[in-house]
């Protein structure tokens, strides 16, 4: 009678692998009030969605406003879940998938900074061969002394990425991140 | 005036008569405030849970919010469990807990916990009130959160220095609108053109119904009732829903999903059009997803945008309360003048007769046992004709009683769908017959369930409240040892209610009046005492032991797989779940 689904395992174990994995970056606009920020990282694990990075704070001071950034993983219904759980929570104003946004901009991505401090410790060739690097990649020196580099670098998750697995191997032994900055390109504002 | 006394009057203001709680050092000052009114009256429950399922039974028999009051650490704690259910089945509670003072918060001070990091992903929103000046408008806040939009229980949490503050009052008329919390009411009136469409050109239409149709009111009950008359579609519910269509209606269907009858589960699984009304495709409606309602559009009325595409893809949205987007419904098609392809319906209706032929509530009956179905049976024969309320506690039970009482009105059953907690009906009763005082108030419990909030019978005594349970008695947990016999092998681990009390004497000891019947022939007379008692009463039923509940869709499979009772023998429903579907819950 039902003979296609037969040999189809169970609901719950087919939903997983349904549909291909997707990045998104959100722009979720909340009241600046205690707790704003658990609710949201609650929902996040509560609900078993993915946070790959996040970035919060106060962006509109008059008004209170916090905007949170998240860059998360998921299906596409998994991330239209995500915006709706979001846009539920009651000091929640907007919620806006940038992704999305971008596509209909027919770009690949929105506007997206991050920045880090990378710590690197060393003598010799290591540390000059470091600083040619930071040169190139546009990274400044924030602090040092003979034996160590603090490079503040700016740029795409990618770029910074690219900085941090480089200086590995010339003595990286400590990093710092933001989280990703993002905003839509052009005129309008969410 | 104080903190303590601008939350009752608060509570004046937003209209509240009863308030459920239990005190303690952290709200002392409200408790004192309590003392010295009458506008509403205090009922004292003997724990915290207590009060958190009667004021879900008040809510749901009224429509109105119930609110709780209880105090600091333990009493917060307590309150979880009634929370998380409130959340799950959208019930409205406004919850007000007393706090440690402020300067001792985060200090692990006596009964300090932190509440609103606890209740947080178990309410719709919750507040810890920092300053005298933000508590008005907080108390208002909560009412409106817990009401409109999809409703649900929030929590205010209040220290204990706040509560001896001074300052000003506000009252509701001066709120100004929500910075950022706007629910949508109102449907998109194309998307309803639409849907007006869809229904005129379906061939094999159902309705299926939930718990939205009863949040969303009476009148969006009557429109539903008129929507099913003017198109004629058959009409199916689940669990919470039932009561918004009557069950003696022509088009009923009867209860959908695991426990739900034959012709209602294979009318979703062959319809063409499946019209979703305020319900959200939980997985005990489902079955296997993959299976779910293969040839059919979906259209799905719900007011939470994250119930859409949640679990089951649909072809047409509607975010909307139920009721307004019921009212343009009905206005549309009958302005439209369509009707549904009559011979179309005829065939589809024959065939869901030739479903409903399969009598998949049947069981055999005894002379020597009591059936529990027919327990049910005859307990709607004698209390049809009465305005009753029909609570219930989790099990094999809830299931009969969903299966075997007929409800033709709304907001008369008051059940745990979502989180299915054990205990939740005798609070519940009682809830419910403070909020209706002249009504008939059952709750058909189980043995084991019972147990779970059997101290609440010391309320009902205090507050002369002539609740009955009628407890299906087993001496197991059914439905546990259902599925120890479906999934694991009839090993019956701890699933038998061992020690139980004398129910009889129990009833006598707080002052209630207890009944035992074990015998089928003595079931009506028994049934008809228990009606004419004017006190609270147990009705200890012992009924058939071994009883199980079908039909079933066993776990992990489709709508049309389901386990009849005429099927149910020992080898079919120890092989009726496969080894996927012995994971799922």
């Amino acid at each position: 009678m039902n003979a296609q689904n037969v040999n189809a395992p169970s609901a719950y174990f087919m939903a997983e692998v349904s549909e291909k994995q997707e990045t998104h970056t959100l722009s979720v606009l909340v009241d600046n009030e205690p707790g704003v920020l658990a609710r949201v990282i609650g929902l996040f694990s509560g609900r078993g969605y993915n946070i790959d990075s996040l970035t919060v704070s106060e962006t509109e001071h008059e008004k209170h406003l916090s905007r949170i950034t998240i860059v998360t993983t998921g299906t596409p219904q998994v991330i239209e879940q995500i915006r709706h759980q979001l846009e539920r929570l009651v000091p929640v104003h907007r919620v806006t998938d940038l992704t999305v946004e971008a596509h209909a901009q027919n770009q690949d991505k929105p506007l997206e900074r991050e920045l880090a401090l990378v710590k690197v410790a060393g003598l010799g060739e290591k540390r000059l061969e470091a600083l040619r690097l930071a040169d190139a990649f546009r990274a400044t020196v924030i602090d040092a002394t003979t034996e160590h580099f603090v490079f503040e670098i700016t740029g795409r998750t990618n770029k910074v990425e690219q900085f941090i697995s480089i200086m590995g191997p010339l003595g990286l032994i400590e990093v710092s991140r933001t989280g990703v900055a993002a905003l839509q390109r052009g005129a309008k504002a969410l | 005036m104080t903190g303590a006394e601008m939350v009752l009057q608060a509570l004046r203001d937003q209209g509240v008569k009863h308030v459920f709680g239990y005190p303690g050092g952290a709200v002392l000052p409200i408790y004192d405030e309590i003392i010295q009114q009458e506008d509403i009256e205090h009922i004292l429950v003997r724990h915290e849970q207590g009060a958190g399922h009667a004021a879900e039974g008040y809510a749901r028999s009224t429509g109105k919010p119930g609110v709780v009051l209880v105090t600091s650490g333990p009493g917060a704690t307590n309150m979880v469990t009634a929370l998380t259910d409130a959340m799950l089945d959208s019930i409205p509670l406004v919850c007000i807990t007393g706090q440690v003072p402020t300067h001792l918060i985060g200090n692990d001070a006596f009964q300090e916990c932190d509440t609103v990091g606890i209740t947080r992903p178990c309410t719709k929103h919750n507040w810890l009130v920092k300053r005298i000046e933000d508590l008005p408008r907080i108390m208002h806040e909560a009412f409106y959160v817990a009401t409109s939009g999809r409703p649900g229980p929030v929590v205010v949490d209040i220290p204990k220095d706040i509560q001896f503050a001074t300052g000003d009052y506000e009252g509701p008329s001066n709120m100004i609108a929500h910075k950022s919390y706007r629910p949508q009411i109102k449907g998109d009136i194309e998307a309803i053109r639409h849907a007006v469409a869809m229904i005129a050109a379906a061939k094999r239409p159902v309705l299926y119904t939930g718990g939205g149709v009863i949040n969303s009111g009476p009148q969006a009950c009557a429109l539903l009732r008129e929507l099913v008359e003017i198109t004629g579609i058959p009409i199916t519910s689940t669990l919470m829903g039932l009561g918004a269509y009557p069950a003696s209606g022509e088009r009923w269907l009867g209860m959908l999903g695991m426990h739900g009858t034959y012709e209602a589960n294979m009318a979703m699984h062959e319809c063409d059009l499946m019209i979703n009304v305020g319900a959200r495709f939980d997985d005990r409606i489902t079955g296997r997803l993959d299976a779910f309602s293969p040839g059919s559009r979906k259209i799905h009325i719900d007011i939470d945008p994250s119930s859409i595409n949640k679990t089951v893809s649909v072809d047409l949205p509607i975010i909307g309360d139920v009721g307004h987007v019921l009212e343009d419904m009905v206005r549309i098609f009958r302005a439209s003048g369509k009707k549904l392809d009559q011979a179309a319906m005829k065939a589809w209706n024959g065939k869901i007769d030739t479903w409903r032929a399969r009598n998949s509530l049947a069981y055999r009956p005894s002379d020597d046992f009591i059936m529990p179905q027919y327990a049910i049976q005859r307990l709607y024969e004698h209390t049809k004709d009465r305005k009753t309320f029909v609570s219930t506690e989790v099990g094999q039970h809830q299931m009969w009683a969903a299966q075997f009482y007929g409800f033709e009105a709304p907001n008369r059953w008051l059940t745990s769908g979502g989180l299915g907690t054990m205990g939740y009906g005798m609070p519940a009763a009682i809830g419910a017959q403070v909020a209706n005082p002249d009504a008939l108030v059952i709750d058909i419990a189980g043995d084991a369930s019972i147990m779970m909030n059997i101290q609440e019978m010391s309320t009902a005594t205090q507050y002369n409240l002539p609740v009955k349970i009628f407890v299906l008695n087993n001496q197991y947990m059914g439905m546990v040892r259902q599925w120890q016999q479906l999934l694991h092998g009839n090993r019956l681990s701890h699933s038998y209610t061992d020690s139980l009390p004398d129910f009889v004497k129990l009833a006598e000891a707080f002052g209630w009046h207890g009944i035992c019947v074990d015998k089928p022939a003595a079931l009506d007379d028994a049934i008809m005492e228990m009606l004419e008692t004017p006190k609270p009463v147990i009705f200890d039923c012992r009924v058939a032991n071994l009883a199980n509940c079908f039909p079933m869709i066993p776990s992990g499979k489709a709508h049309n797989e389901m386990l009849l009772p005429d099927e149910a023998n020992d080898e079919a429903v120890a092989t009726a779940i496969s080894k996927e579907g012995k994971a799922l819950v």
